[in-house]
């Protein structure tokens, strides 16, 4: 098979105050031996990748609110171009705030509940890893993975009838939970929604998450489940004889 | 013609405040034994030109609508007025 011994490539979008693409083009071509690529904010070519990553940072400065802005910069016509066309996206803290502003994913992230910015390894409950297998397909429903969260605003609200109509539709795929999965309010680092951390959009393309997968990549720097995200991707791509297409 | 829109942004009720809550809290350690509630916001005072007072009106919507407040946590309210003392200065430099 030639096709899948092509490298996956893809596209890291920078915006003025973003500070995690480093992270995800080390993981990409260091530990992966992915092809990247770093898109600034006001272009508007994404290069054709093969999955487009919207890192962590605080995008213009978090100013108004986080990812207010930063959804209308050049780029995120194209990103939403490439996730009708059912290319996958993954945003990462910040990068989730800003898929949320772009109406890309239901909700909002605002404070968290006790002020505080939170640093630390968080433990994660997966959950319906087949509405998102681009992302996901390497993990099992009720798999507990380890990952680093670092936001001050990551509280998921939305109201009652999204978050009914999310759990109801599996869109849900991480929540908070303590090292034995279990979700609970101490498990909670933020106040978020039923302990909401990752939800995809209707068609799973599309997910957004609030904790680190490129920073748990290394068992050097304390984890590596971060790279089952990315090894989901890959598997993925070598199923999609579209994705290989546009690679060749 | 200049004027001057001052926009509230609110938090919607149903959402959790937890800034609103500290700031009540520590009224209520100043001796406010009687705050019950304290919600935050953002007051943003924008000034702009505009044709006349239904211009503004819809140009204000438009801002409040595409960006100064989240459709999903927040509200928007807004008083507009002309911007009588910059008119009168271009008039009269």
């Amino acid at each position: 098979m030639t096709l899948t011994a092509r490298r996956p490539r893809i596209a890291v979008a920078v915006f003025p105050g973003t500070w995690s693409e480093r992270d995800f083009v080390n993981v990409a071509t260091s530990v992966l031996g992915w092809d990247v690529s770093l898109v600034w904010h006001a272009d508007s070519d994404l290069g054709a990748p093969d999955a487009v990553v919207l890192p962590g940072g605080f995008a213009h400065g978090d100013h108004l609110r986080t990812g207010a802005i930063a959804r209308f910069s050049p780029i995120m016509r194209s990103v939403e171009e490439f996730a009708a066309a059912g290319g996958p996206v993954i945003g990462s803290c910040n990068g989730f705030q800003i898929l949320t502003e772009a109406g890309l994913l239901p909700g909002a992230l605002t404070r968290n509940d006790h002020l505080e910015f939170r640093c630390d390894w968080q433990s994660l409950r997966v959950e319906h890893p087949d509405r998102g297998t681009a992302w996901l397909g390497d993990l099992a429903d009720g798999d507990v993975i380890r990952l680093p969260i670092s936001h001050g605003e990551g509280r998921y609200v939305a109201d009652s009838a999204t978050l009914d109509a999310l759990e109801r539709d599996g869109r849900v795929v991480l929540r908070y939970a303590d090292a034995d999965g279990r979700v609970t309010p101490a498990a909670n680092p933020n106040g978020s929604e039923r302990g909401i951390a990752g939800i995809v959009n209707e068609r799973g393309n599309v997910l957004g998450l609030m904790p680190h997968p490129e920073r748990a990549a290394e068992a050097e720097v304390g984890g590596t489940d971060g790279v089952r995200l990315f090894r989901s991707l890959e598997r993925w791509l070598q199923d999609q004889p579209a994705a290989a297409e546009r690679r060749l | 013609m200049r004027w001057q829109a001052e926009v509230q942004v609110a938090l919607r009720s149903g959402i959790n405040d937890p800034e609103g809550q500290t700031i009540g809290s520590a009224l209520r350690s100043l001796g406010h034994a009687s705050v019950s509630e304290v919600r935050s916001g953002k007051l943003l005072r924008i000034t702009f030109d505009a044709d006349d007072h239904t211009s503004a009106e819809a140009a204000v919507d438009d801002m409040c609508r595409r960006l100064l407040a989240s459709p999903v946590m927040e509200t928007a309210t807004w008083q507009l007025r002309a911007d009588e003392q910059q008119d009168a200065e271009e008039a009269n430099p």
